[in-house]
């Protein structure tokens, strides 16, 4: 037992992120992501074989559709190599979306019945999606060896970290930040999947920036943060990263994480009085 | 010594809306960007409560439905804040303020042991370490690899409850959660209870169930409407809890009267005149006191209903031992014996009537009875719970005493 622990509870509640607390919480992220890897492929005849089997489906509609029927230019690399590269980010960021975004919601249940950090919530249903993520991205690079894609060795030891790291911010402060509003207002459970779709296309998944030509266009595309993660991502394959949309990426990704996270914890305590 | 918890004016104000019509929604709420058309109201659901629980003590908290029990536990357990106040906790707290939270249908029993484990606050290792314990306790074993969903209602409750046995906490909350399970499987838990308060652990009950509220807690508070009317020995807390409950109208003051030929003068049930009654008892005990105004056939019909629907009626005017009663006054006890019922709010209509003929007057949603049964093993057994189905008359008995003239 611990010896002089003692903390207070009153009305107005620390709008900063108490580290130590959600230390010894630890565990909670790995069972509430435990649980939700569980339940979701729990009943299904193919299992895991899933996790492979949907970006492999998905890049192959796309090469159809896209690369062959199309024709969508693919920078140089076999298109299904070069949709399977935004598409590997862009999966995660969307199930994290919808997934976090919708994760304050359904488990409202436990909100209101069981104290813990709630930002514990949010971030497991992203850590659900990071195991998808690994394994598509073994699937990935088992295809980057069938085209023999030639990478810039050293450029992906820091490019593609760099991707993912701020592709994890934007996520993060995005889904926190839609967690927290559909508490409130349920009308985001409709507004997230739209608005997933509509930037599915106005981020250059399934198409380079180089479509756009020589535009101004890309100052405000950047905005969005997996426009630098996918940029970053497909830098070692010899595309080009141009630093003023990666700036933009990054620096929008850290105002939309403090926001994010900022507006959870604002509204967070009465968490379990509304929803 | 320091109190563990020390709960200084705690207050917690919510908002009611009221609507107005719900089907102007569209362009109410365009009109509403401009005007505000809700009509905001500010509920006090806890009215500065003030208290302190020394380490090892078993506290009850008491109160009608309504009366903030709920909201002080759930401020407690820092679910929702308060409005106003502080509370200062010295010692690691677990709240249970229900069985299974986090159980989730499609895990296997083991899954959900360790889900709701976690959820609670135990540690992975002190999981692992008293898995074997708990499914032991819960008596489930056979199915503990089976998903959730194929457990009936009662192997899901004892698993839960059998999680939440083994939480090792210095401060326990406990709302109403005893209330599950078969007779067996009842006593097994008010054990565990009582061994936790033994072991020098604080704990906080809420209960309906007012024996197990005695026997496990040594102080209690009585809330009402928010505030704090009482605190101290469990026992004094009760007893002011069932006298007080509601003491509102007289039961008389709510007859309707369709014929003047009787005057009911006085009508007590289970010895309160007042229209909210407590029972506690398999008992009925109606007492009248009527003054007729000229010879006349009489009988009392009672309906104990719940829900609207009738589920207890005793009326007697099938048989034929229709009473004549003499332009007097009357003293008249009616003992009814109650069925098992399901505790809760049920209401009690009586009907003064002359046999086959009419009534002279009733008594008509006017008395709420509240009935607390603190036998839990029959709320799982189905075949004994009586609500919802119209039942045959029952035992009754009556006794009748003339008065003065």
């Amino acid at each position: 037992m611990i010896k002089d622990f003692e903390y207070i509870i009153e009305p107005t509640r620390k709008k900063v992120f108490d580290l130590k607390e959600l230390w010894q919480y630890r565990e909670l992220f790995y069972f509430f992501t435990w649980r939700d890897v569980k339940v979701k492929y729990k009943e299904t005849v193919l299992g895991i074989i899933w996790v492979i089997l949907q970006p492999i489906l998905s890049v192959g509609i796309f090469s159809i559709f896209f690369g062959r029927g199309l024709n969508v230019p693919s920078a140089g690399l076999p298109y299904p190599v070069f949709v399977f590269s935004g598409l590997l980010l862009w999966t995660v960021f969307s199930a994290s979306i919808s997934n976090g975004g919708n994760s304050m919601v359904t488990n409202a249940p436990i909100i209101k019945k069981i104290y813990f950090p709630r930002i514990i919530i949010p971030i497991s249903s992203i850590l659900v999606s990071a195991i998808d993520f690994i394994i598509a991205f073994a699937v990935f690079i088992a295809m980057l060896m069938y085209y023999n894609v030639v990478v810039d060795f050293p450029g992906v030891l820091y490019f593609w970290p760099a991707a993912i790291v701020l592709m994890i911010l934007g996520t993060l402060g995005i889904s926190c930040w839609l967690a927290a509003l559909n508490v409130k207002y349920r009308d985001f459970r409709f507004v997230i999947p739209f608005g997933l779709q509509i930037a599915l296309f106005v981020t250059p998944v399934i198409y380079p920036i180089s479509i756009l030509g020589e535009t101004s266009l890309t100052y405000v595309l950047a905005i969005n943060p997996m426009y630098g993660a996918i940029m970053l991502f497909r830098a070692p394959f010899g595309l080009v990263v141009s630093k003023p949309e990666l700036l933009i990426s990054l620096f929008s990704s850290f105002i939309l994480l403090l926001w994010g996270v900022y507006y959870f914890k604002k509204t967070e305590a009465y968490f379990a009085d509304i929803a | 010594m320091k109190p563990i918890l020390d709960i200084q004016n705690i207050s917690k104000s919510f908002q009611i809306r009221h609507q107005r019509l719900p089907y102007l929604s569209f362009r109410e709420k365009l009109m509403g960007i401009f005007k505000s058309r809700e009509k905001k109201e500010v509920f006090w659901a806890l009215n500065d409560i003030s208290f302190t629980i020394s380490p090892g003590e078993a506290l009850g908290i008491v109160g009608s439905n309504g009366a903030g029990k709920s909201t002080l536990l759930k401020i407690l357990s820092r679910i929702t804040p308060p409005t106003k106040g502080k509370i200062i906790c010295r010692g690691r707290m677990a709240s249970l303020l229900e069985v299974g939270t986090g159980f989730h249908q499609e895990l296997t029993g083991r899954e959900n042991v360790y889900m709701n484990g976690s959820v609670l606050g135990m540690k992975k290792n002190e999981i692992d370490r008293r898995f074997d314990e708990i499914v032991d306790f819960s008596g489930v074993e056979k199915f503990i690899d089976t998903p959730l969903k194929h457990f009936s209602s009662g192997m899901q409750l004892r698993l839960a409850f059998a999680v939440a046995a083994h939480l090792e906490p210095e401060v326990l909350i406990v709302d109403e959660v005893l209330a599950v399970g078969d007779f067996e499987f009842q006593k097994k838990c008010l054990k565990k209870m009582g061994d936790v308060t033994g072991q020098g652990r604080t704990v906080l009950f809420v209960s309906h169930n007012l024996p197990s509220l005695k026997s496990i807690c040594k102080t209690g508070i009585l809330l009402r409407e928010g505030r704090l009317l009482q605190s101290g020995n469990i026992k004094d807390v009760i007893d002011t809890y069932t006298s007080f409950h509601h003491r509102d109208e007289k039961i008389t003051d709510g007859i309707h009267y369709f014929q003047n030929h009787i005057l009911v003068r006085k009508v007590s049930v289970n010895g309160i005149e007042h229209n909210s009654v407590l029972v506690e008892t398999d008992r009925l005990l109606i007492v009248l006191e009527i003054e007729f105004k000229k010879r006349t056939a009489f009988e009392l019909d009672v309906h104990l209903k719940k829900d609207e629907q009738v589920v207890v009626s005793y009326a007697n005017f099938v048989k034929s031992d229709v009473t004549i009663f003499e332009a007097k006054v009357y003293r008249i006890e009616y003992s009814i014996s109650l069925p098992e019922l399901r505790s809760g709010k049920y209401k009690l209509d009586l009907f003064f009537t002359e046999p086959f003929t009419s009534w002279f007057a009733i008594s008509e949603n006017m008395i709420d009875v509240d009935i607390l049964n603190s036998n839990h093993h029959i709320f799982l057994n189905s075949n004994t719970l009586k609500w919802g189905t119209v039942l045959a008359e029952g035992a009754y008995s009556k006794e009748i005493l003339a008065l003065e003239k």
